[in-house]
């Protein structure tokens, strides 16, 4: 029996950043003509191992064949010239360029005398955009659009290459339902000349009606790869959540005392998402946003803090009607947002510890327009004793902390102004294993000590050790607020065991939440 | 649908932010014309003397444009084009005219090249490099030439660099012409013009669609000091002598003519017709203002105010 040559044949591709292992020797295959999914939580690996096929990351080890041929250089264009193409999120487009020329740019088709022809770009970027029967202007200019429309562009750029491997990296968050049929179509068209398709999404119900076979990592591993037909949904799930969560599930979560209302949403929309959300959060309590990539927990997180105003409904804290239209306004009311990019909107890297600490109170600690050194030295050293910052003086720049700790520095900036509601966006990102107990053990002790937190997290286990209530949002909509202990089978008593059944019922309400969005749609 | 903003221009009103530039061109045109008319504004003679003027800032100033649009900025050439003159008008003196062009653009050349090495393999940002190398032409075009005046004799290369006229017009218009028109076609239609916008437009998105963005800034670098020293050569041709004195704080006037004509500062943005334009207009307010018998104090006070204000309203409200 002859064994045809694998599109895609990566083996034992190792790679590290700094001290960080994000894939340990993993294998993956993809034969021409099929469509493969990649799966895995949050930092299992899969975007890593993308990037390397792409040759935007170099591997530590490992060997990649790509129709039977090694890859020649690991570099975008070596990736490229090998027939690979990928819908890189966003990072591929120039935003001051239209859409057609971020199409189809450096592959621009000339006239006779070999200048650049856009007339004949935007006719093939339309008819692209056509066969997928979306709705976006080729002459619109990148950086005018919104990002529904900016992951449409990045999706035609890597359909209009003509590879023999295209890579889809969520390429459904931007589509609506009835699209995302039209692309599958478009994708089966493809697999039947050979093409080797590898589609990545978090949405489980695509997953089982286009793809052949799956392959899925976990915590850099490879766990398994296998034909759909052997992974029902909650196979997948099992591979995907499988057993971890060390470090975790030592976090006691002890029940708090719920105290008066903080906050309430009563039919919030925000510009673009949300989309009429209710919620309330009381004094004591940590209420976690769970949801996929633009589901809109950031864009209410913005909302609330003042940074994107609503333009729809009623928001009160403490009872007071209030609908803040910046960020200051809301920090009046008590409402700090640490919030999602820590490295771009919440440190200042090449400054001291102290100088970020004290920077959102200076008007505060300044006396006749001098900061009062003394007071920001106690207000560090106070702050540093509570968060168990480790730096080696208050004077060390942040950049030299290691990222939980840079983390903890804005907690700390943020705790300075003595907000009564704290919002945390994906406060562990990016921050190894310890460090991430140690913030999720933080937010508990703050909503202890009275403060209302939110809480947002892609990690589900984070969530579930983290919050005492989660509201699963989709589609900029709120779905439904579920209480933690209901997520507990009262019948499991190995605590590391309770958090992965937990973490499959989460998963299972975020899945729902998701064909719940579509039915409402039509 | 109908909001979206799209690259088409539609009417010179339509667009009036966009355009600011050919309305602001022509409003002060017209006001000078009126204004001035007993001065002889309208007289063919000072019109043309304008474009004497303007042809170097326009010929630095369309290579700007490219600079700027990748991304980068080059602030030697005023000094690029005073070395320029005086090796051009040694070279001449020693060897003959055809000498004094190869001088030249070797000048020219040789800066670019240095200039690209130090901020695309070095890792100095361009306004650093070139910065220093401001003072470092200027420097050896003063040493070179023991600061004296070297003078050119040659009236056929006076002829063509700038001194010379086909009937009534000035050789330098057809320069600034042709030079303009080539810059345009390669900035709009090339594959090398579309790769300069696309690294200053976003540099990490140009790198992973697979162009070389540290090739696309030491090309436009070396670009813009060959035009510096081709403006050198200008001026030289034009005043028949070599000093270093020459393109003396004249980067300003071109980076100001490329921003005028809606080139963006931070890259990815620009238009070569434009920086014409925009080159004009600086030439266009600064003969008004002296037929207006301004003083040069005055004169630098409102050029600076008309700047601003041209630019302010090209600026993109939110």
């Amino acid at each position: 029996m002859t064994t045809p040559v694998p599109a895609v044949h990566m083996t034992g591709i190792s790679k590290s950043f700094g001290g960080v292992r994000a894939l340990d020797s993993v294998d993956f295959e993809v034969q021409a003509g099929e469509v493969h999914a990649l799966l895995g939580g949050n930092g299992a690996g899969k975007s890593t191992i993308l990037k390397v096929l792409n040759g935007v990351h170099v591997p530590n080890a490992g060997e990649i064949l790509v129709n039977g041929k090694p890859l020649a250089a690991h570099s975008p264009e070596g990736a490229r010239a090998a027939g690979i193409a990928m819908n890189f999120q966003e990072l591929s487009l120039v935003p001051t360029l239209t859409v057609a020329q971020n199409v189809f740019l450096t592959r621009e088709a000339r006239n006779a005398r070999g200048l650049i022809d856009d007339a004949d770009s935007i006719t093939r970027a339309q008819a692209i955009f056509d066969m997928l029967g979306v709705r976006v202007n080729p002459r619109a200019i990148v950086g005018d659009l919104g990002a529904g429309q900016k992951q449409l562009t990045e999706i035609a750029k890597a359909i209009s290459q003509d590879a023999r491997v295209l890579i889809l990296d969520e390429p459904s968050t931007a589509l609506a339902v009835s699209d995302v049929e039209r692309l599958f179509t478009f994708l089966r068209k493809l697999t039947a000349k050979g093409v080797a398709v590898i589609y990545v999404s978090h949405r489980m119900d695509e997953i089982a009606r286009i793809a052949d076979r799956a392959t899925i990592l976990r915590d850099g591993r490879h766990v398994i790869t296998a034909p759909m037909a052997d992974l029902p949904v909650d196979v997948m799930i099992e591979h995907i959540v499988g057993k971890r969560s060390k470090g975790l599930s030592d976090v006691a979560r002890v029940d708090v005392f719920r105290g008066e209302v903080l906050l309430e949403l009563r039919g919030v929309s925000g510009p673009h998402k949300p989309e009429n959300v209710n919620l309330t959060l009381h004094r004591g309590e940590v209420l976690g946003l769970a949801g996929l990539l633009g589901s809109g927990r950031s864009a209410l997180a913005r909302v609330i803090a003042g940074v994107e105003p609503a333009i729809a409904g009623e928001i009160r804290i403490k009872g007071e009607k209030v609908t803040p239209r910046r960020p200051s306004e809301a920090i009046a009311h008590g409402v700090a947002l640490v919030p999602e990019a820590r490295a771009t909107q919440g440190i200042i890297p090449a400054q001291s510890v102290s100088d970020n600490m004290v920077m959102a109170v200076i008007g505060r600690i300044s006396r006749r327009g001098m900061v009062d050194r003394a007071r920001a030295r106690d207000l560090t050293d106070a702050m540093i004793t509570r968060l168990s910052v480790r730096t080696a003086s208050r004077d060390h720049a942040v950049s030299t902390l290691s990222g939980g700790n840079q983390q903890k520095v804005v907690i700390g900036k943020w705790l300075a102004t003595d907000p009564d509601i704290l919002i945390l966006d994906e406060p562990t990102a990016g921050i190894d294993i310890g460090s991430k107990s140690e913030i999720i053990r933080l937010v508990r002790d703050l909503a202890q000590s009275g403060k209302g937190v939110i809480f947002i997290s892609s990690e589900l286990s984070e969530l579930l050790t983290a919050c005492d209530r989660i509201l699963v949002m989709a589609d900029g909509r709120a779905h439904q607020t579920l209480d933690r202990a209901d997520l507990d089978d009262p019948s499991e008593t190995d605590p590391e065991h309770a958090l992965q059944v937990a973490e499959r019922r989460l998963q299972i309400e975020i899945q729902k939440a998701l064909t719940a969005k579509e039915a409402t749609h039509g | 649908m109908a909001s979206v903003p799209t690259a088409q221009t539609g009417g010179l009103f339509a667009n009036w932010r966009q355009n600011i530039i050919y309305i602001g061109f022509i409003v002060i045109f017209v006001v000078f014309a009126i204004t001035l008319n007993d001065k002889g504004f309208l007289n063919p003679n000072n019109l043309l003397n304008i474009v004497r003027q303007t042809a170097m800032i326009a010929v630095m100033a369309i290579a700007m444009t490219f600079v700027l649009s990748a991304g980068e900025i080059d602030l030697s050439v005023g000094a690029v084009a005073g070395l320029a003159t005086v090796t051009v008008a040694m070279a001449i003196a020693a060897a003959g005219p055809l000498a004094g062009v190869l001088a030249g653009l070797a000048t020219g050349l040789a800066v670019g090249i240095f200039n690209g090495w130090l901020t695309t393999r070095i890792g100095i940002p361009s306004f650093l490099t070139t910065l220093a190398m401001m003072g470092i032409a200027k420097g050896v075009a003063m040493w070179i030439s023991d600061t004296a005046a070297v003078p050119i004799l040659s009236p056929g290369y006076s002829w063509v660099f700038g001194g010379g006229a086909v009937g009534p017009i000035p050789v330098l218009l057809f320069w600034m012409a042709v030079l303009g028109g080539i810059g345009h076609v390669a900035l709009r239609r090339s594959g090398f013009g579309r790769r300069v916008l696309a690294t200053g437009g976003g540099e990490t998105a140009a790198r992973y669609s697979g162009i070389d963005t540290a090739s696309i800034k030491f090309k436009v670098l070396v670009l813009s000091s060959c035009a510096a020293a081709l403006a050198g050569m200008l001026y030289a041709g034009r005043l028949q002598s070599g000093r270093f004195q020459l393109g003396e704080g004249d980067e300003l006037s071109v980076i100001a003519a490329a921003v005028l004509g809606g080139t963006s500062l931070f890259g990815g943005r620009g238009t070569v017709i434009g920086t014409i334009v925009g080159a004009l207009m600086i030439g266009l307010i600064n003969n008004g203002l002296i037929l207006m018998g301004l003083e040069f104090s005055q004169q630098l006070i409102a050029r600076g105010g008309i700047i601003i204000l041209a630019v302010a309203l090209s600026q993109k409200r939110r």
